[in-house]
């Protein structure tokens, strides 16, 4: 329980937040995913609006955004849902931010796979670099979050940085996406290694004719 | 109607059912926390694990799993006993031994269960997790630490309260149940998750540490807070009543009962009428019986027959009738109940009731509100109309506009709009198979609202073979009884305040304007020092509900039994008694010598009051003043100003303020903090 985040004090975050209302662009987007539902429906819309709801707040801090109480209220009047409804769902979702992060938010993967692939390595990357479990840089670069199975366990160890994934790491090549990240450079997303997606380390060893084409193997089973 | 076999008994149950309700309806008793035969099912506690073939060879959760023909259910297997007594391990692994500091001990479904399924010891040397406790307003004190999360409080919240307050924060090991960001919840129900809970994590907070539960001498009473007659139970301990808690009657109240029912108890300990009071040179000084009796009967023997009585919200029949006899033997018939003012017609007992009975407001299909603010005035039919919306009804109102938990579609708070109902509800209104209108005490002030609501049993078409839309909703514990018994003028309160009785009793009236009974001779005999008393010119202290046995009809007619819990405090006696004493001192004979005698004499004049049930009044409709209808129009008041005050127990209630204050003026209050 120690870790559960901290929810900001409400009077200030009303103070900063109260008149929270969409961009003209992210109002247009905002509905066009309550438009994906029938009539009364709306509440289906709830996790695209708060993503959105994140991303604008994110525009505005120059953070990867959090979801301050007044704009989770925002979101919950436009689709007509109970509050606690909605700040339920925030909290359920580890993408969610219930408290300000940096304008980068690290999320090592500490599960299993992961971790028996050197996720401790990664951790240290990170802590070289004075970041601390569940806080913020002084500088406000960097959030570290240790989180749970990512879905890309074949690459592992992973993080996860704001949208994009960046797998098969070690301490070092960890430490250079940061440093990069840090001097404003977009690093090399996905497989730090130069494997394509989940591909076999070294290339493809089976299947191969389906390269070329949608190659029928019914022929060579014994 | 499938056929199943539970432990080998062949049973054929309802088709629906479940099989938990299977084994239930054999006989067999299956350990649950988070199923509740009120609520949804959310099937995540896994205690009630049984053995189902066909099915998977894994014990199955039989609170979700439906019956089935052919099932062979097994509760007796070792495989059953085992799931059990892991399911119950796990559930204890964070939960905290605090059961002897626990307000839950002796009744908690967790001690219970885990003595009879659970395994006797630990393997855990974990620390356990710890949670904080979560702020819920006045009501529910918490200790998030006991919760096994069976969410059975947040589906009490959405479901049955209709307030979404309550909810789970983060999950899994983290789970949390708060209210949003720690506000009081918005409820009037809010103490029924207190009992919902199977565990400690919420417990009632005006009763913590009070007592425990096997200390408790337990009364059947009936609840007088508001017209329902909820069905509850006193526990009391010595002189003091501890707590309310309801009792199951699926007609009335179902097993709810709400805030003001609860914990309107430590009202009854305080600001008490506990000797007479005699006013001498404009004060109330504190007298003997002898002294007050003899000051009444002074009065009484000059009066000449110029008596009156009026009683209050919550007056047992006995009590009106001893008032009535007194009155009666004193030479006159000036009887009145409706406090306030309210003057509607009663020639027809049937036009001022109920009819649909509360259990049948599950069945409407269409609902009209006129006047009512159903949520404060009988917070318990409220919640069988939110029922009734869920089977499909639709709901309309007249009067202003309120949160009563659901849709409404509000027509606009003008009397008129009855006579002439815009077509969107006449639309709905004549496909309605079960019409029905309820119509709020408080509004039949205005006139013609009783009559034109009365034209719409015709229009609307709301009586047909066993069905009778027609409702009025009393909000006086009082009033359906004391019609019955006569407690009526044709111009209500105004013709007696016309006819300056030399000498008028109060019986528990509170809410009486005394203005207008300046010239007459006051005797207030009650149980609270507030208005009544104040405005006294004799004070006889009287015995609350709870002091006493009483019958009492609610707004339905049904006529209920309460029982006394405890002893009224000081020299406060029995108000049967009290009447029949002054009967003595006046010189005049009531016909009873004893509260047997009273209850048969009543039941003698009122055969009604004397079978347990509904009264069964006929129902025609009275034929009114028309000129009174040409006046038809008007904004309607609701008369309920303030749900926790409304009447002198809870006024002395510090809890009943406390969610005064918090709950209806909480926004004021933060506002003048700022
Ligand atoms: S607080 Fe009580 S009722 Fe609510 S989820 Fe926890 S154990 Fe269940
Ligand atoms: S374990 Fe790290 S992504 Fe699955
Ligand atoms: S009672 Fe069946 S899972 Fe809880």
């Amino acid at each position: 329980m120690a870790d559960a985040p901290q929810i900001p004090d409400e009077a200030e975050t009303r103070a900063r937040w109260g008149a929270f209302a969409w961009t003209p662009d992210n109002a247009k987007e905002a509905q066009r995913h309550i438009d994906k539902y029938p009539a009364g429906r709306q509440a289906s819309a709830v996790m695209p609006l708060l993503d959105l709801a994140q991303r604008q707040v994110g525009a505005e801090t120059d953070t990867q955004g959090w979801l301050p109480i007044p704009v989770i209220e925002y979101v919950a009047a436009q689709l007509d849902m109970p509050k606690m409804r909605v700040i339920e769902v925030v909290s359920f979702y580890t993408m969610y931010n219930m408290a300000p992060v940096g304008k980068f938010h690290i999320q090592v993967c500490g599960t299993t796979p992961c971790m028996l692939r050197g996720s401790d390595d990664v951790l240290a990357a990170c802590y070289a670099k004075g970041m601390k479990k569940g806080a913020t840089t002084p500088d406000g670069l960097f959030t570290l979050t240790e989180v749970e199975c990512l879905g890309a366990c074949a690459n592992a160890p992973m993080v996860q940085i704001n949208d994009d994934n960046y797998e098969d790491l070690t301490e070092a090549s960890m430490a250079s996406i940061l440093d990069d990240l840090a001097a404003g450079r977009q690093p090399v997303i996905g497989s730090q290694i130069g494997r394509r997606t989940s591909e076999q380390v070294g290339g493809p060893s089976t299947l191969k004719d389906m390269k070329k084409e949608n190659h029928d193997y019914r022929g060579e089973w014994a | 109607m499938p056929n199943v076999t539970v432990d080998g008994i062949p049973i054929a149950v309802p088709d629906g059912a479940t099989v938990l309700q299977a084994c239930e309806l054999a006989g067999k008793e299956i350990p649950r926390f988070c199923y509740h035969e009120r609520l949804s099912i959310a099937g995540n506690c896994r205690m009630c694990l049984v053995e189902v073939k066909p099915g998977p060879p894994k014990p199955q959760a039989s609170c979700a799993l439906p019956a089935t023909e052919g099932q062979e259910i097994r509760t007796d297997t070792p495989m059953v006993k085992h799931a059990r007594e892991g399911v119950m391990e796990f559930l204890l692994i964070n939960h905290p031994l605090d059961c002897p500091i626990c307000d839950q001990g002796g009744e908690c479904d967790l001690q219970d269960q885990s003595i009879a399924y659970g395994r006797g010891h630990s393997r855990y040397d974990a620390n356990k997790r710890a949670v904080t406790e979560k702020y819920m307003g006045p009501i529910v004190k918490t200790v998030m630490t006991r919760c096994i999360q069976c969410t059975r409080c947040i589906r009490f919240a959405e479901e049955v309260a209709g307030v979404e307050d309550i909810g789970a924060l983060y999950r899994g090991e983290d789970m949390q149940i708060t209210t949003y960001l720690e506000h009081a919840i918005q409820s009037e129900l809010a103490g029924n998750v207190v009992d919902l809970c199977p565990v400690g994590a919420l417990t009632s907070k005006p009763y913590a540490f009070e007592a425990r539960p096997w200390e408790l001498k337990k009364t059947l009473a009936i609840d007088v807070m508001d017209g329902v007659g909820s069905n509850i139970r006193l526990d009391s301990r010595g002189r003091q009543v501890l707590r309310v808690l309801p009792r199951i009657n699926e007609d009335v109240n179902e097993e709810w009962a709400h805030d003001k029912t609860r914990h309107h108890v430590d009202g009854l300990v305080r600001r008490r009428l506990d000797k007479p009071f005699v006013r001498q040179g404009g004060k109330l000084v504190a007298a003997s019986w002898d002294e007050a009796f003899a000051a009444i009967a002074k009065v009484a023997r000059s009066a000449k027959g110029s008596v009156a009585a009026i009683a209050g919200d919550q007056v047992d029949c006995e009590t009106m009738f001893a008032a009535k006899s007194l009155v009666k033997a004193l030479g006159s018939d000036m009887l009145e109940g409706r406090q306030t003012g309210l003057a509607y017609d009663v020639s027809n007992l049937g036009a001022v009731n109920f009819n649909s009975t509360i259990a049948g407001v599950e069945d409407a299909d269409a609902i009209l509100l006129i006047g009512s603010n159903l949520r404060w005035e009988a917070p318990l039919i409220n919640t069988r109309v939110r029922k009734a919306i869920k089977r499909g009804a639709r709901v309309f109102g007249i009067g202003p506009e309120v949160d009563l938990t659901y849709a409404v579609e509000w027509f606009g708070n003008d009397a008129s709009l009855i006579a002439k109902l815009p077509k969107a509800a006449t639309d709905a209104f004549k496909d309605a198979k079960r019409p029905m209108v309820i119509v709020g005490g408080g509004a039949l002030k205005l006139d013609g609202v009783q009559g034109a609501a009365m034209g719409l049993i015709k229009t609307l078409k709301l009586v047909s073979e066993g069905w009778n839309g027609f409702n009025v909703v009393h909000t006086s514990a009082s009033r359906m009884g004391g019609l019955m018994l006569g407690f009526a003028q044709t111009g209500g309160i105004a013709d007696i305040v016309a006819a300056k009785p030399r000498l008028a009793f109060f019986l528990g009236a509170d809410e009486v304007d005394y203005s207008g009974f300046e010239g007459s001779f006051k005797v207030y005999i009650g149980h609270h020092g507030d208005a009544g008393a104040h405005a006294a010119d004799v004070v006889l202290p009287g015995a609350s509900y709870a002091e006493k046995h009483g019958t009492w009809v609610n707004t339905e007619g049904r006529v209920q039994y309460s029982d006394k819990a405890v002893f009224a405090p000081g020299d406060a006696r029995e108000d049967w008694s009290i009447l029949r004493a002054l009967a003595d001192a006046c010189g005049v004979d009531v016909g009873f010598d004893s509260f047997d005698g009273l209850r048969a004499a009543m039941i003698t004049a009122v055969p009604a009051l004397g079978r347990e049930g509904l009264a069964g009044y006929d129902f025609s409709a009275p034929k009114l003043d028309a000129k009174a209808q040409m006046k038809l129009g008007g904004e309607i008041a609701y008369p309920i100003a303030d749900f926790y005050l409304t009447n002198a127990i809870c006024r002395a209630s510090p809890t009943m303020q406390r969610c005064s204050s918090e709950i209806l003026h909480g926004d004021e209050m933060l506002e003048a903090a700022e």
